[in-house]
């Protein structure tokens, strides 16, 4: 390889809880993620998915050992460095986390009013944009209130992708979506994060969109296993 | 359009009802506030528009005296002393006391202070005394003060609608012979003016020689401190020699200093500043709970909590601005509502805008503060 990788995990494992009460969720995990690859991660539930996206999203401090987001070591890092990491990362949540005070369009440009160079009039366009890439074009100005499930989440779509960052982590984003919307959902952010070259690294139950991703990996009990995404393709329904 | 995302005020106004009764109580806190400070006022100002009315420059009272209730005399000769002394223009007597009024509508009787003085005086410049001096001149005639509390009977009414009033003064029959306007302030409730000579007939135990309040107007161009220092070294130290706005000053100085009126208007305004306080908390603090999961999300995009911070103190700050306004308005009212009602001085003045628009503002950033420690709470690991 070339490019060096965007995300390197190197034996990180992590604990929660304090003194007697204190429970081993991940064990020496070992990976890394390479430009523009869309990495799809399963497993059951409990299994430390969760808390290995939070580590990767500098949203929780690395306790044990090596972990380099975009070249940043976020063990021991400034809670600023932290804060400056996570303006490269675009996250999706199960739930669509939309601010209900805002309108869709309000929604995504918050995402670009972090960027200091990028200004309001640019920004107010790149949202618009965004939004029509989406298909959300007519419910620019609406509420998530006044939305759909799949509506929301495309909305979400497209507040983390408006940036253009580098990474997308993405937690169970078609948990809450029917079939279609779930598909559709997922097909919009392949496509997108290809167009932008980012990242995706998405944690996902559902077996019908397991055929986007360029590698597969299972998360069991805190550890991590590759499969071949070509295999589990064939079991699926 | 609208570029920047003001995402504070979107936040308090997507909640209608609670932005409202968020407004409603800083509202009350104002006007609670407000009210406290003006009643205050008011009442100072009462106290003191005796004072402020005396047509003088200098005024001599006997040491002992606290306040214009609780005056002691002194002798007249130490007015005349004063007429001597060189930039002194003329010297008036003043005779101040507390007589009964029998009201001639129910015949009950209540304490006024009864003002003496010689009626070829203008001693003061309260509106309706000068027109009326000539009428004091007569025996048994008095002026009354239209502005007494109503208690004293409807003597105004009557007398503007032509009827002859009589009643009793301490026993003493005596006409009204006209009106004037001073107001109740602490020390009495109403108000008579008549000459010195019908003050001693009714209230017999009071003599000539034995003043309360010696006025002194001096010649024009002279320097009135030069005038007082000559005062001081020449009269004896049973007189207080002060000028006009000292008097004042002397009168305030109680009322502020040696009574509880400063300490209760002071804890009234406290309380006030108290209950919006916990109003705005608890506005923000649910405001900030319902949003901690966007918030959180926020963080997670890489906002930094100084950002949340701000958020929350600019809804802190709106919040002030908007609350401030329509308390501001119904306290117009409620001010004229007083002046119609008790007659006390009770006006709007910009200091007093001022210095509660600021109290407001302090009340909802502390607040703020306190409400901003929940912001900590949001915390992005919880959201995925």
């Amino acid at each position: 390889m070339i490019t060096p990788p965007v995300i390197a995990i190197d034996h990180v494992s992590h604990f929660f809880g304090k003194g007697r009460l204190r429970k081993q969720v991940l064990f020496e995990i070992c990976i890394d993620i390479h430009p523009g690859e869309v990495v799809i991660m399963s497993g059951p539930s409990g299994s430390g998915k969760t808390t290995l996206l939070t580590l990767i999203g500098a949203l929780r401090s690395t306790q044990v050992g090596s972990l380099q987001v975009l070249g940043q070591q976020l063990k021991d890092a400034r809670t600023s460095d932290l804060e400056q990491v996570r303006r490269y990362i675009g996250y999706i949540f199960q739930a669509h986390n939309l601010l209900h005070s805002l309108t869709a369009r309000q929604n995504v440009q918050m995402s670009l009013d972090l960027h200091r160079e990028i200004s309001p009039a640019v920004a107010y366009q790149r949202s618009v944009d965004i939004l029509t890439e989406v298909g959300l074009a007519e419910w620019v100005n609406y509420y998530p209130h006044e939305l759909s499930g799949g509506q929301k989440q495309r909305v979400a779509i497209a507040r983390a992708l408006v940036s253009r960052p580098k990474i997308v982590l993405a937690d169970e984003p078609t948990a809450s979506l029917d079939k279609q919307s779930g598909r559709d959902v997922v097909e919009l952010m392949q496509r997108l994060a290809k167009q932008q070259g980012c990242t995706i690294l998405m944690v996902t139950h559902d077996t019908r969109v397991l055929d986007v991703a360029d590698r597969l990996i299972h998360m069991e009990d805190g550890r991590l296993s590759s499969l071949d995404p070509d295999s589990l393709v064939a079991y699926s329904p | 359009m609208l570029l920047a995302i003001p995402l504070a005020w979107l936040q308090l106004a997507r909640e209608k009802v609670r932005l409202f009764v968020a407004l409603a109580g800083i509202g009350f806190a104002v006007i609670l506030m407000m009210m406290q400070l003006g009643f205050q006022e008011a009442l100072f100002t009462a106290a003191v528009n005796f004072h402020v009315n005396l047509n003088t420059d200098i005024v001599l009272i006997n040491p002992q005296s606290t306040t214009l209730f609780a005056i002691k005399n002194f002798s007249r000769r130490r007015l005349y002393q004063a007429a001597g002394v060189a930039g002194v223009e003329s010297v008036t007597p003043l005779y101040l006391d507390f007589g009964l009024w029998r009201n001639p509508d129910n015949r009950s009787t209540r304490q006024l202070m009864v003002i003496g003085f010689e009626p070829s005086q203008k001693v003061f410049t309260l509106p309706g005394v000068e027109e009326h001096l000539e009428d004091i001149k007569r025996p048994d005639v008095v002026l009354f003060d239209q502005n007494s509390r109503p208690e004293y009977g409807s003597i105004a009414q009557k007398f503007k609608a032509g009827q002859t009033v009589t009643t009793e003064v301490s026993g003493r029959r005596i006409t009204v012979g006209g009106l004037f306007q001073l107001g109740a302030s602490f020390s009495a409730d109403g108000n008579l003016i008549t000459s010195d000579l019908n003050l001693i007939r009714m209230l017999p135990n009071r003599t000539l020689g034995l003043i309360d309040i010696g006025l002194i107007k001096i010649k024009t161009g002279t320097d009135v401190n030069a005038v007082i220092q000559t005062l001081k070294q020449t009269l004896p130290d049973d007189v207080l020699v002060l000028s006009k706005q000292g008097f004042v000053r002397f009168e305030r100085n109680y009322w502020e200093t040696s009574t509880t009126i400063g300490f209760i208007f002071t804890l009234g305004t406290l309380m006030g500043f108290i209950v919006g306080m916990v109003i705005v908390y608890q506005i923000l603090y649910t405001d900030v709970s319902d949003h901690l999961a966007e918030y959180a999300t926020l963080k997670a995009m890489g906002y930094k909590s100084r950002f949340l911070y701000s958020v929350v103190l600019q809804e802190a700050f709106i919040l002030a601005v908007l609350g401030f306004i329509p308390g501001f308005a119904l306290c117009l009212g409620l001010y004229k509502l007083v002046r119609d009602g008790t007659a006390l001085p009770m006006f709007m003045t910009l200091d007093r805008i001022i210095t509660v628009f600021f109290l407001t503002l302090i009340m909802c950033v502390v607040s703020g503060v306190i409400a901003m420690r929940r912001v900590q709470a949001a915390d992005p690991a919880d959201i995925f």
